[in-house]
Order: structure tokens, then C-alpha cells, then sequence
């Protein structure tokens, strides 16, 4: 079962696709662009469409989803955390 | 495997222009604001009419007035729409978006109001408008080539599964249409911003990469003279925050998908121009959802890909938007407004194929005449875009 996907490969975020995820629970992520799945433990709940951290962000980083830049990071992320406004923010307005 | 294009039909009404048209709609258009009680009340004694009621129309000037009378007379003009009766408070304004609807070769007839008042421009209107319904009921739908359907998109309510799931459905419809002489549009200027590189990199030439850019930082300056913080639930929206999106360079690159992998931009268009040949056209415009979409019918676009996460539940007066989702919980809680499930790609139960395939067949089903979930509801969103105050 997938519960969260990655676009690509260099993204340092993935996205829950399933309702409920709770933190401890063993999540399995689909790499999408590569085809290939990992596995990852949550560390926060974590709604439906919210992303999780797949590599630890310290403040200051850059996030990646779609190989591209999405944001900066404002507070340091570990890996399985939470990853929304309260943490990263765009770089751009 | 994917469904096969080639000499791909559609049943539709061809128009007097030659346009081939989805739905055979008599529409009672209002000039302005006050013009809308008589309109709404030739579409109440007359049957198989419709009013498009707004808020607006006097006093505007400029680009802001030009682009008023560009949204009425395109929105006469789209194939979708068999027949006009138009209404304004004078005879002059009225008489410039007849001309211009006019020019189609379809009927259409204006009426103002002034010296005349509300009740004897009903009546005058209402027999204009039953003749146009009774001669509309006898037009039939002829079998025409993939071609002659002009496709719109625009996302809304965005989440996280719409940048992985919902829009690249729409961008893998978008490639395979776009080798048919299809023409196609997508727009959202301020939603590409973070994404504007990739867009630029898929112009065709200088010459449109240039034009794009122009557009793009044309919005950018607005932004960057209104905005009194960084945008954060305006742009992303709540709902859009709501459901995941943390940027707005998160929610461009999502939003981006929606023009596939292959298909080229081939030409830029002001809001509420039509396109004067096939490709993928990009609209400068708003990233309003019914400000969106009543631009692409303004622009003659006659079906619309509306791929959304949380649930936009937008429709439109004369354009059947066709709702795609990947979001399981959006789904299962706002089934009825969603016409297209693709929750299966993100469970690896549906190919990228598989989920374009499925969103063309919705497109020939609501093109043959279909209802989308927004018709069936009765969602008939026409807002017009303002660019600034009355005079």
C-alpha cells in the first residue's frame, strides 16, 4: 500500500496520499519519476495531501519537490516530520 | 494502451462561422449591472433561455471597459451558444455587443431599456427570445473531427494530490490532443510564479517566450504594488494551505503539470482573446477560478478540464467543466461534483495512461452532449475580470 508519494528522485519532501497517518506508523513511499518505492517511519500525524520531510532541513535550506525549489526552510525539519507553513515559506512576494 | 485519436469524431452544432459548438444555448446577456432584472426575467417567461446576470458595466473605461465588452461579445459568440438576446440600460453600448456577436453570423438582437422601461423591453425581448428557442430546438448535432474542439484548463481548490495526480492527468490529455490540431489553453499567470522558467523553456519561439515573460511580470508588478504581506492565504488560498500546498512556487509547479510533457506554447493571448489557430495557447488572467474560466469562454473554448483537490465545485453558464480528482477524501466526501475519479494513480492502480484515457472519454461523453456534475448541480458561475475602479 502507498502512503505517501515523491515526485522525483532529489525531493527532499513526499506527500501523504491517505487519510489518517499517525506518528510511528510505517509509512511506504512510491518514487514516482524513478518508479521505486521506500519505506519511512512518521514522525508527526500527518493529514492527507500534507508533506513529510524525507531528508533532514535545517533552517536557511532550500525545500525540493519536483527537482525544483519550493521554499526556504524556517525551522529546522527532521526526517518523517511534518512540513507545511509553520516551518518552510516561499521565497518569492 | 492509449486510446486511440486518430479520426477521432465528436458530435456537436456547427455555427454560422463554421465553429462547432457542444451545447445549443439561448442566453439573455445583460450590458450591465442594472439590465439584469429584465434579463432575468425574459429567461423566467421564456423557456430554454438563460440570463447571465453580473455586477458590472457602467462607468468603466479603458482596457478595463475594453475587456468588459471583449468578455460579453466573446461569451455571444462562443459555439456553445445557438442564440443572443442582449439588454442594456441605452440603445449604444447595447448596440456594440450585438455588432459584435453579429459578426458570427448568429441571431442575436439588442434592447435598451431607456425610454422604454423594464416592462415593454420584457415583452419586446421575450418574443425575440421565444422565436430564438423555438428555432435553437431544431438545430441537431453533426458529427465533427476532434479538431474543431477547442479545450480549456484551469485548476482550483489545489492540493498536493493535484500536482501529482489531477494535473498531470489533464497534462497527458493535453499531449495527446495537441498532435489532432486541437486548440487548448491554460493561463493562472500569478499561479506559475516559481514555475515561470519551465513555462518560458516550452515557448516556441523567442518571439512567444518573450510575450510569456511579459505577461508574467505585467502580473508580478501588481502583486508586488497591492500585496501587505507575502500572499499566504490569498495565493495559496486557505483551502489550498488547508490541503498541503505550503508556496506558491509548490502550488505553480503543480499547477504546471497541467500542460503535459510534450506540448509546445504556441502563442500568448490578453485576457479573453481568441486564439486564431491550433496549438496551446497560454491566457494571461486571474487564477480565480469563475474569473478563469469565463475567460476561456469568453475566448471561444467550448469544453474545460477543471482538475481539483479539495473540491472547487465551480460550473459555468455555457462552458461544461469537466471535475477530475485524486484526493480519496474529496472523493468520498464531495463525490457528486466530481466527474472523472483518478484516486487510483496515486494508489498505483491507474497508469498516467490509463487516467488521461479516462479524462478524454469524459471529454467525448460531455462533448456529445453529457451533462458535467456542475450542470446537473446548476453551477452557472460568469463573473467578469476588473482591472481597477469606475471612473
Amino acid at each position: 500500500m502507498i502512503h505517501f508519494v515523491v515526485h522525483d528522485d532529489g525531493d527532499s519532501v513526499g506527500v501523504v496520499v491517505v487519510e489518517g497517518v499517525k506518528a510511528g506508523d510505517e509509512l511506504t513511499g512510491w518514487i514516482m519519476d524513478q518508479d521505486r518505492e521506500i519505506t519511512f517511519k512518521a514522525a508527526s500525524d500527518i493529514p492527507i495531501g500534507h508533506k513529510l520531510a524525507i531528508k533532514p532541513l535545517s533552517q536557511g535550506d532550500t525545500v525540493i519537490k519536483y527537482g525544483v525549489d519550493i521554499g526556504r526552510v524556517v525551522a529546522d525539519i527532521g526526517v518523517g516530520e511534518h512540513t507545511h507553513v509553520h516551518n518552510i515559506k516561499t521565497k518569492r512576494w | 494502451m492509449s486510446r486511440d485519436l486518430n479520426n477521432a469524431t465528436f458530435w456537436g452544432y456547427r455555427r454560422e462561422n463554421g465553429r462547432v459548438g457542444v451545447r445549443n444555448h439561448v442566453i439573455i446577456l445583460p450590458v450591465d449591472d442594472i439590465s439584469n432584472a429584465a434579463a432575468e426575467a425574459v429567461a423566467s417567461a421564456i423557456k430554454g433561455t438563460m440570463a447571465l446576470p453580473h455586477p458590472y458595466g457602467r462607468l468603466q473605461f479603458g482596457a478595463d471597459l475594453d475587456l468588459h465588452f471583449r468578455t460579453l461579445i466573446g461569451t455571444g459568440c462562443n459555439p456553445n451558444v445557438a442564440a443572443v438576446v442582449v439588454i442594456g440600460i441605452e440603445e449604444g453600448w447595447t448596440q456594440k455587443v450585438v455588432d459584435g456577436i453579429a459578426s458570427t453570423g448568429k441571431p442575436v438582437t439588442g434592447f435598451g431599456i431607456e425610454q422604454h422601461g423594464d416592462h415593454d423591453t420584457i415583452m419586446r425581448a421575450s418574443k425575440v427570445a421565444k422565436e430564438y428557442v423555438q428555432w435553437a430546438t431544431e438545430r441537431h448535432r453533426e458529427e465533427a473531427p476532434l479538431r474543431d474542439l477547442w479545450i480549456s484548463t484551469k485548476c482550483g481548490e489545489s492540493d498536493t494530490t493535484s500536482g501529482c495526480g489531477a494535473n498531470p492527468t489533464v497534462g497527458n490529455a493535453f499531449d495527446k490532443l495537441y498532435p489532432h490540431g486541437t486548440t487548448l489553453v491554460f493561463g493562472e499567470t500569478s499561479e506559475l510564479t516559481g514555475g515561470e522558467h519551465l513555462v518560458a523553456a516550452r515557448c516556441r519561439d523567442d518571439e512567444v517566450r518573450e510575450r510569456f515573460m511579459y505577461m508574467f511580470n505585467r502580473y508580478q508588478d501588481l502583486i508586488d504594488r497591492f500585496k501587505t504581506s507575502d500572499l499566504s492565504e490569498s495565493q495559496p488560498t486557505k483551502g489550498n494551505i488547508e490541503g498541503g500546498l505550503s508556496t506558491i512556487e509548490e502550488k505553480a509547479l503543480g499547477n504546471i503539470q497541467k500542460i503535459g510533457k510534450k506540448c509546445v506554447v504556441d502563442g500568448v493571448l490578453d485576457k479573453a482573446e481568441m486564439p486564431t489557430g491550433p496549438g496551446l495557447w497560454f491566457m494571461d488572467s486571474s487564477s480565480a477560478a469563475a474569473e478563469m474560466v469565463t475567460l476561456c469562454a469568453a475566448s471561444g473554448f467550448v469544453v474545460h478540464f477543471f482538475p481539483t483537490g479539495q473540491g472547487n465545485i465551480i460550473g459555468n453558464p455555457i462552458l461544461p467543466v469537466i471535475k477530475l480528482c485524486a484526493n480519496v477524501r474529496t472523493v468520498r466526501t464531495m463525490g457528486e461534483h466530481v466527474d472523472v475519479d483518478v484516486t487510483g494513480l496515486l494508489r498505483k492502480e491507474m497508469s498516467p495512461d490509463d487516467a488521461g484515457d479516462a479524462l478524454l472519454d469524459m471529454m467525448f461523453r460531455t462533448a456529445n452532449g453529457r451533462f458535467t456534475a456542475a450542470e446537473a448541480l446548476g453551477h452557472r458561475e460568469f463573473v467578469l475580470t476588473r482591472l481597477y475602479e469606475s471612473a
